[in-house]
């Protein structure tokens, strides 16, 4: 192995290495994957093209972005068993708490990077109802009348259920004289009501919408407005309450995925595309709430104005909210196991 | 072992005894045993306490009642009913044959969530068999059992078809010359040389539908304590993020079908020895 650095076949070699190495330089490839759950489908599939290019005019390299969809839990545990997602877009804090307890990929202070607690837009739970809203469901107590027949997906399965649950049980938490028995013995009334669990937040969509089953369904807002764009606005009426909960589903870089793929910077600066204005106007535009003042000011029109609470306010947060009422023997297992 | 090997021997074209149970053992193994422990081992990072706690909850003990009672009955409907298409396919001629035999292995290559989301729409209450019905269909227990009945036919049929085509007509025609009448002809010529292979495709059918998760899920409605089937518990659990309670879960579901296949292989065989008789 004598270096003969006057072999012509050498210098050929080195000036093709030098050569691909300034072009390497000028336009690498990067390809990101982001994890995310069910309704951002639509959402990401056009955000990711907005972001490639506003990625290639600002550094020239070309950006791909894959997507993944499921239950947010689900998707969760993919990322916990080695899907190496560089971001993850999920529905709630608690399944990204859990891929930082439970795999250790993430800082266990993820949710203060980002602005907003992590989350670039915002929904709600609301309700859609059958045209004409013939059994005049106005607000959350509306649906445990006799003959209301309720649509919503297990929340024990289903990330947009838990908020559906949530909205429930904090709208009777707050009621002149609202306690924890009060709004437990609420909630059983509700799902009393209901006939039909489906696992996920898209199957009891299709269940009220396709199947014709039950007179409302609780659904998350995007997807309801969704609903009314896929089935025709002849069919349907969104109904919203008065009061409901504030549903933050936040994102963030995965740590050690990043650092090992090398991908630190250009995930960073995806999640951060999802704040500026562009970002924001998508995320109206699928009927997620918009942080940016002024670009909600724009859909003024298409998001209502509702009293939403937090989780953090009445329940003290997901960790907490998870185990007192969505783990085994939890308020939501009392209400079917209990009677 | 001199003594085994001299008798295998004689009769084997496979490259030895050795080799060939070698083999048996350890596809066995990777293929069934390892992914199997890995539930057992990770059950046992439970406590004794936890592991019954878990297991005999209401709604988990609800369940086990769902799955195993729809699939028994969905499994002895199929017994019946596979045993008439597989009479018709193998002693009748008719036009269209070929297809009506084609049509029997659907069940088999449909990806389960296709025949659930298919089941669902016809027997919801807008369906076009739901909208006849006076009961109620898609979203009960009964629904869990037309889709069990749906996945266990072939079984049924694909078993007992070879059988019923050794059977020689001949047979039932001495039967006749001999006195029998048509009933005892069925009762004591053709149903104990179909036994073995009803049973085998009953087991076979069972087995399938215990585990059977893609179209039952969306016809049954998933009501706790009513239409929850198991691995929808077994589902539940992981999306908590509860692996030692889905695994407990699964290992009585395994240990279960394995008595109850177990038991079936044994009734098998009795019949076997009774028909050698």
């Amino acid at each position: 192995m004598n270096p003969s650095p006057s072999s012509p076949l050498r210098r050929l070699l080195l000036g093709a290495a030098l050569a691909a190495a300034a072009i390497g330089a000028q336009a690498k490839d990067i390809v990101l994957l982001n994890v995310s759950y069910d309704p951002t489908r639509e959402l990401y599939a056009d955000f990711n093209k907005a972001f490639a290019t506003h990625w290639k005019a600002k550094t020239g390299d070309v950006v791909t972005v894959k997507q993944s969809h499921g239950g947010s839990g689900k998707q969760a545990r993919s990322v916990i068993d080695g899907l190496e997602a560089d971001v993850v877009t999920l529905a709630l804090a608690y399944d990204i708490d859990e891929i930082g307890e439970r795999a250790k990929l993430l800082a266990p202070d993820w949710q203060k990077r980002l602005k907003h607690n992590s989350s670039p837009y915002t929904s709600t739970y609301i309700f859609l109802v059958r045209k004409g809203n013939p059994k005049g469901i106005k607000d959350w107590g509306d649906l445990v009348k006799s003959g209301v027949s309720v649509i919503t997906a297990n929340p024990k399965t289903s990330g947009g259920a838990r908020w559906g649950y949530l909205a429930a049980y904090g709208w009777a938490l707050k009621q002149p004289g609202g306690n924890d028995a009060k709004a437990k013995e609420f909630v059983a009334q509700l799902f009393a009501n209901v006939p039909v669990l489906d696992s996920g937040a898209r199957g009891s969509t299709v269940t009220f919408a396709e199947r014709g089953v039950g007179d409302v369904l609780l659904a998350w807002e995007n997807e309801a407005h969704l609903s009314i764009k896929e089935f025709g606005a002849d069919k349907f009426d969104i109904v919203y309450p008065p009061t409901s909960i504030l549903a933050e589903p936040p994102v963030t870089v995965v740590d050690k995925v990043v650092d090992k793929r090398g991908t630190r910077a250009v995930a960073q600066a995806y999640l951060e595309y999802l704040y500026t204005p562009e970002g924001q106007e998508l995320a109206a535009r699928h009927f997620y709430r918009p942080i940016d003042a002024a670009v909600a000011a724009r859909h003024a029109k298409t998001f209502p104005k509702v009293a939403l609470f937090t989780i953090d306010e009445l329940f003290g947060g997901w960790t907490k909210a998870q185990k007192t009422h969505f783990a085994d023997g939890g308020v939501f297992d009392q209400v079917y196991t209990k009677k | 072992m001199l003594l085994s090997r001299a008798l295998l021997q004689r009769h084997s074209v496979l490259p030895g005894f050795d080799l060939a149970l070698g083999f048996t053992l350890l596809y066995l193994g990777f293929i069934v045993l390892v992914p199997l422990s890995a539930a057992f081992l990770k059950t046992a990072t439970m406590t004794w306490p936890a592991f019954w706690d878990t297991v005999t909850s209401p709604r988990v003990l609800a369940s086990y009642r769902l799955t195993f009672g729809a699939s028994f009955a969905a499994a002895l409907l199929n017994v019946v009913a596979g045993l008439m298409v597989a009479w018709v396919l193998v002693r009748y001629g008719f036009p269209g044959r070929r297809i009506v035999d084609a049509l029997v292995d659907l069940p088999f290559a449909l990806p389960t969530a296709v025949a659930g989301i298919a089941l669902t729409a016809l027997y919801a209450k807008n369906g076009w068999i739901g909208s006849l019905l006076p009961f109620k269909v898609s979203y009960t227990p009964l629904g869990v059992f037309v889709a069990l009945t749906f996945i266990g036919l072939p079984f049924v049929v694909r078993t007992v078809q070879p059988v019923l085509e050794d059977l020689q007509q001949e047979v039932e025609e001495a039967a006749a010359t001999l006195g029998a009448n048509r009933w005892q002809t069925f009762w004591r010529v053709i149903l104990p040389v179909l036994t073995p292979a009803l049973l085998t495709g009953f087991a076979l059918a069972f087995a399938r539908a215990l585990g059977e998760y893609g179209s039952v899920i969306f016809i049954a409605g998933n009501m706790p304590m009513v239409s929850e089937i198991t691995p929808l518990l077994i589902i539940t659990k992981l999306e908590q993020y509860d692996y030692a309670g889905a695994t407990a879960i699964a290992t009585v579901m395994l240990v279960a079908a394995f008595a109850l296949l177990l038991a079936i292989n044994g009734l098998q065989a009795w019949a076997r020895a009774r028909q050698g008789r």
